[in-house]
Order: C-alpha cells, then sequence, then structure tokens
C-alpha cells in the first residue's frame, strides 16, 4: 500500500512545509488555520457543491476511447477535465480558493498564471463571486498565449506582465507573491497549483480531488471496477496529476504516471523535467525538487507548453517520486505534439498542449489487454491552436 | 570580543547599518565596498548573497542580484572575497541570503565557511525557526554563526518573544508589510510597542529607509536602521565609490551635512 500522509506543518516526507519571509507569516499562518474548518462547513460544501455543478459543469465525462483502446490493446478512458466551464481543471481550484477567500473576508485576489488557463479560470471565479482580480503572468507567456491574455482582460482582471528573470511562471509566481507581500491585510493568493508553501500544496490537491473522487464512481459504474489499473496525467506543478491521483493513492492496484515536460530533451538544457534532472531545495516556498545549478541559481527551463514550464513540482509529487509510489516520464515537445495530432485524428478532441504530454505515454508502456488506463485530459487546446497550426 | 549586541547597545539608538549586493556593480566590487564602508560612519554591513529568485525583495535589489549574478558571482567565490579581505575589516558584517544558496553548499560547509571568513551572523528571511533549530543550530553554533531574524510590526508578541529568546545579536524589524525598497508608511504605534517589550536584543529597522529622516526616526524608535535598496541605487550609478559612497553615508548620518 501506498503511504500518503500530510504532517500537521505540511511536509509529504521530507517535502513540502511553509519557508515564507515573516512578512507573509500571518497570512499563511490565517490559512493553515482556517482552511481546514472552512472548507468542511456546510455552508462551504453546499456553495462550492452547486458551482461546480451547474457553473462548472461537473462531473466531467469519463469518455471510453474505442480508437485509443484499440491502438494500444487496452481499455483507455479519457477523464474531460478540457470539457469544464473555461477549459481546464484550473476552475476546480480557482473556485474553491475564491469562495475560501470571500468566506475569510478578503476582497482581492493576486495569481500567478503561465498558460493562462489559471489566471482565466481566476478571473472567471472573481467576476463570479465579485472579488477584484489581479493576473500576474510572465511577459515570454503573454506572446505565446494571447487568446487567454484577451479572455482574462475582458473578465474584468488586472494582467501585470512580469518582466523579471526568464519572464514566464517561475517569475510570474515571484511577482504575485511580492504583490501579497504588500497587500497582506485585504487580498488572498490563489495559487494554480500544488506548490509554494503549506496549506497550498494539501488545499489544491484537496480542491482538485474531486476528478479521481469522480473517477472512481464513473469507473464502477461503466466496468464494475472501481479501480483502474492506470491513472496517467501531465505534470507542470502537478495539480491535475494530484486531484486524479488523490483517491487512488490508498491503492494497491493503481499505478500512477506523472509525464513530465522532457522540451527538447532531458540532456539538452532546454527542459522542464524536474524530476528528472532536478535536486532538492526551496521555491516558492516548498522543499521540492528543482532545476538548479550548484551555487543553488534555479535555472530557466524550457517547454513548448506554457503551462509545463516551470523549474520545480508539487512536494507530494517529491515525496512520490522519492518513495517510487508513482512514476514520472520525461516526454518531448515532439512527442507531446505527435500525441496531440494522433487523438485529434482518433477521437475529434483538441487537447491542451499539456495534456498531450499525458498521452504521449500511451507509446512508451506495455500494456494488458485488459488492463484499465484512465488518462486525465486536464484541458483543450482552444489556446494552442497558433503552436499547433505551426507545427502540425 | 566585542559582540555585535554590545557593540550596537553602545552605540545608544544610533546604529547605521548598511546592506550591499555581492558582486555588484562589479564581480569585484565586494572587497572594495567593504573597505570602503569600513571607513564611514556605518556601524555594521549586511552582504547579500546573490539569488535568482529574491522573493521578499523589490526591484533594485532583484536588479542588483540578477547582475550580479550575471557578473559570475556565487556564494563560493563571496567567502573568498570575504577572506581576502577580513583581516582589514575592523566592523562586524553579516551574510543575508535565501535559504536554497546555503542548502546547495550543504549546511556545515556553510557555516563553517562563515567562520573561516569572519561572518558571525547570518539572516535568511525563508528559514523557518523550528528548522533552524533543528537542523541548523548544531553546526551554527559549532562555528559560532547566529542567526538575526526578522519581525513585522504585525508580529505577533508570543513570536517576538520567541525570537528575541534565540536571537544574540539583535531584531530585524521590518518597517511595513512590504518587501524591500518599497516606501512605506513607519507604522510608529506598532513599533513603539515592539520596543516597550523589555526585549534582550536591539531593534533595528529596515526596508524602505532611504532618507535621514527615515534614519533618525527609526534611531528614535528604535535601536537604528538599515538601508539596501537607496543605497544600492546609489552605487548602481556611481562612477566612484570611494567618494560617493562616504558622501551617501554621510548624508544619512553626519549631523552637519556636507554638501548640500
Ligand atoms: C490544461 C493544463 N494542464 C496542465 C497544466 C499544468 O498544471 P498542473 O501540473 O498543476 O496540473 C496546466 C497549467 O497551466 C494546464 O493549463
Amino acid at each position: 500500500m501506498k503511504t500518503y500522509t500530510q504532517t500537521s506543518d505540511g511536509y509529504y516526507g521530507k517535502f513540502g512545509g511553509a519557508y515564507i519571509p515573516e512578512l507573509l507569516f500571518n497570512n499563511v499562518d490565517e490559512l493553515q488555520k482556517n482552511y481546514k474548518r472552512i472548507i468542511a462547513s456546510a455552508v462551504f460544501q453546499k456553495q462550492l457543491k452547486s458551482l461546480l455543478k451547474d457553473y462548472v459543469g461537473r462531473p466531467t465525462p469519463l469518455y471510453f476511447s474505442a480508437a485509443l483502446s484499440e491502438r494500444y490493446k487496452a481499455r483507455i478512458f479519457l477523464k474531460r477535465e478540457d470539457l469544464n466551464h473555461t477549459g481546464a481543471h484550473k476552475i476546480n481550484n480557482a473556485l474553491g480558493q475564491a469562495l475560501l477567500a470571500k468566506m475569510m473576508g478578503k476582497q482581492k485576489i493576486v495569481a500567478e498564471t503561465g498558460a493562462g488557463q489559471h489566471g482565466v479560470a481566476t478571473a472567471t471565479a472573481c467576476t463570479l463571486l465579485g472579488l477584484s482580480c489581479v493576473v500576474f503572468m510572465g511577459e515570454t507567456d503573454i506572446a505565446r498565449q494571447a487568446p487567454n491574455v484577451a479572455r482574462m482582460k475582458m473578465l474584468g482582471a488586472t494582467v501585470i506582465p512580469s518582466v523579471s528573470g526568464t519572464k514566464t511562471l517561475k517569475d510570474a509566481t515571484n511577482d504575485a507573491i511580492r504583490y501579497w507581500i504588500n497587500h497582506a491585510a485585504d487580498t488572498h493568493y490563489i495559487i494554480g497549483s500544488v506548490v509554494g508553501p503549506h496549506p497550498y500544496p494539501d488545499m489544491v490537491t484537496h480542491f482538485q480531488s474531486v476528478i479521481s473522487k469522480e473517477i472512481k464512481r464513473q469507473l464502477l459504474k461503466q466496468t464494475g471496477e472501481a479501480e483502474p489499473d492506470y491513472v496517467i496525467a501531465c505534470v507542470g506543478g502537478g495539480s491535475n496529476a494530484a486531484g486524479a491521483f488523490y483517491h487512488f493513492l490508498k491503492s494497491k492496484k493503481t499505478k500512477l504516471i506523472g509525464a513530465e515536460a522532457a522540451g527538447k530533451g532531458i540532456d539538452s538544457h532546454e527542459t522542464a523535467a524536474t524530476l528528472t534532472i532536478g535536486s532538492v531545495g526551496i521555491i516558492h516556498g516548498s522543499k521540492t525538487y528543482l532545476m538548479q545549478n550548484k551555487d543553488g541559481q534555479i535555472t530557466e527551463p524550457y517547454s513548448i507548453s506554457a503551462g509545463l514550464d516551470y523549474p520545480g513540482i508539487g512536494p507530494l509529487h517529491a515525496h512520490l517520486h522519492e518513495t517510487k509510489q508513482a512514476s514520472y516520464l520525461a516526454i518531448t515537445d515532439d512527442e507531446a505534439l505527435k500525441a496531440a495530432k494522433e487523438l485529434i485524428k482518433l477521437d475529434g478532441i483538441i487537447p491542451a498542449l499539456e495534456s498531450a504530454h499525458a498521452f504521449a505515454v500511451l507509446p512508451k508502456m506495455k500494456f494488458k489487454p485488459t488492463d484499465i488506463v484512465v488518462i486525465n485530459l486536464s484541458g483543450r487546446g482552444d489556446k494552442d491552436m497558433d503552436t499547433y497550426l505551426k507545427y502540425l | 570580543m566585542r559582540t555585535l549586541q554590545k557593540a550596537i547597545r553602545e552605540n545608544n539608538h544610533n546604529n547605521l547599518s548598511v546592506f550591499f549586493t555581492a558582486g555588484f556593480p562589479r564581480i569585484d566590487s565586494t572587497g572594495e565596498i567593504l573597505s570602503i564602508l569600513n571607513d564611514t560612519e556605518v556601524n555594521f554591513i549586511e552582504i547579500g548573497i546573490p539569488f535568482s529568485d529574491p522573493l521578499a525583495d523589490g526591484p533594485v535589489i532583484q536588479h542588483s542580484s540578477t547582475v550580479a549574478l550575471h557578473n559570475g558571482m556565487t556564494l563560493e567565490l563571496l567567502f573568498s572575497q570575504l577572506k581576502a579581505v577580513k583581516g582589514k575589516i575592523t566592523k562586524p558584517y553579516l551574510l543575508m541570503g535565501y535559504l536554497n544558496s546555503l542548502l546547495a553548499m550543504g549546511i556545515e560547509a556553510f557555516y563553517s565557511k562563515c567562520f573561516e571568513s569572519g561572518v558571525r551572523h547570518i539572516i535568511i528571511p525563508d528559514l523557518p525557526i523550528k528548522e533552524y533549530l533543528k537542523e541548523h543550530k548544531p553546526f551554527a553554533d559549532k562555528s559560532g554563526v547566529s542567526p538575526v531574524f526578522l519581525i513585522t510590526p504585525s508580529t505577533s508578541e508570543k513570536r517576538i518573544h520567541e525570537i528575541d529568546g534565540i536571537s544574540n545579536a539583535f531584531i530585524y524589524l521590518v518597517s511595513g508589510n512590504t518587501t524591500t525598497g518599497n516606501q512605506s508608511e513607519m507604522q510608529t504605534g506598532s513599533i513603539i510597542n515592539i520596543t516597550a517589550m523589555k526585549l534582550k536584543n536591539p531593534v533595528i529597522i529596515g526596508f524602505g529607509i532611504n532618507s535621514r529622516v527615515d534614519y533618525l526616526q527609526a534611531c528614535a524608535l528604535a535601536d537604528g536602521a538599515i538601508i539596501g535598496s537607496a543605497f544600492i541605487s546609489n552605487i548602481s550609478q556611481s562612477k566612484n565609490l570611494k567618494s560617493d559612497i562616504p558622501q551617501f553615508i554621510n548624508k544619512i548620518k553626519t549631523i552637519n551635512l556636507i554638501g548640500k
């Protein structure tokens, strides 16, 4: 059996914790002390449940792909997070945290975004709940994910370009944290993945765990078995994977596979395969694996997919990796593009570039024909049309 | 040897400290700036370890870090630069940096290199107290190094006493809830409450201090001030550090302002 535990200090094994400057101590402490109680309260549960159903469109379908099953000789199901309102799993967390912020009396939200999916989801949740919204986004990502920038602005969010460092997700996260330091009294920071200081990894995992909760129920209904043989998900910070894995963490049967972005290859220096080439350190307030040089400077990640272009990884995944409770494969840009092309052709689904990395795991596996394989289709590819038009 | 705490006490609420980033503006500026500062009215000096992702820092210090790293600055090199000048520096100097730099070097190695380079105190804003006590203190103690912790005007009294209990140099009071370099209104009421707590350590105010007025206010409320971003902005525009640094310090600390 897998051992998944998180201590009260927010550690998964030796990973996690809250490595934050004193300036954030009160805010993080307030969250640590209140999030579980508020999330467990009947009012919160009722509101979130109804919003997830009627506004987001949950439960998302679990779709049996006959074509992929035929092609890879296994029983392959797709969890359709791409069909959520705003087009990805990110809304599960954004809505949960926005509701939590509101109940804590915060009127303002700050968020970071890479692909723009989390930014759009947060801007949407803020509009719905009447909160003001500031989103930091790296200048590089603003250029490559233009449709999402337009959506955020249309939804009334203030989008601030991050010009520090490498101008991608890591830097947007730094700037969002700095903004939070400077507006600590009235602002809640909605982090977009299972990263950051405790309690964020646990809280975001909780909000995303609805994915595996539904998979379990749907799979039982469709196959007579509640537990698949494999769950496969892409990993940037790791939130869709954490959500898809969560209810199978205790399963003896289910093998968990994460797909991280290898970019142009793990030896190319243009990669975001944190677990494959990284080492242990501190990033964004959490002890985890990260890409760094021997002086401890965090290095520039690269992936064709803006949502996976992150030099760290959530502490839960660092722990699952180190204890071999899940395996993580590095998928190159080319492999992801090829997998996207195949899914488009076989199933008529244009996946997000991030999600395409999960599909690229299929040709690397040896399945038994009876194996039940669930792939988390974390988002849709509308935002990636420019890239697809260029390469496919 | 006179401890930093004792030296701060003896200066009777008139301590001025300056923060600068190692390896900025040039890779070999560290020793030069340290030597120039040593001959000014500054009481102690903080040297920043440049880091790629300085979360608590505003644009000026971020930029100085980026330039320093671009210059090729590393923690290893910083220690050797300090070793080269330590005999000539009579004022206490501290290191300030982020935990990841320290972890990359290794905890034990870091503290023993501090000792060898004449560093007796360190400031690591993202190092939790609990982790310091558990994983760092044995090595820090062995090397005669001790940490300085940050508090803010909204840190709880209980936590301030806890920090006071494990500190032996001074307590670093951040002027307001802000990243470095931001002009923020000094929260006078909260600062008075803090200094009235009868702490065993002196309290030095930092973040956003950039003028003689700020410095005097910090001295009136607490035991002195630390100037970071304003000093770095000044040296980044300087063509002659030897004359510009003393001039900057004199404007802050000397009673009779020279120049204008
Ligand atoms: C569709 C989609 N999938 C995956 C990710 C990666 O995030 P995570 O690893 O937290 O699921 C993103 C991030 O932007 C995304 O937009």
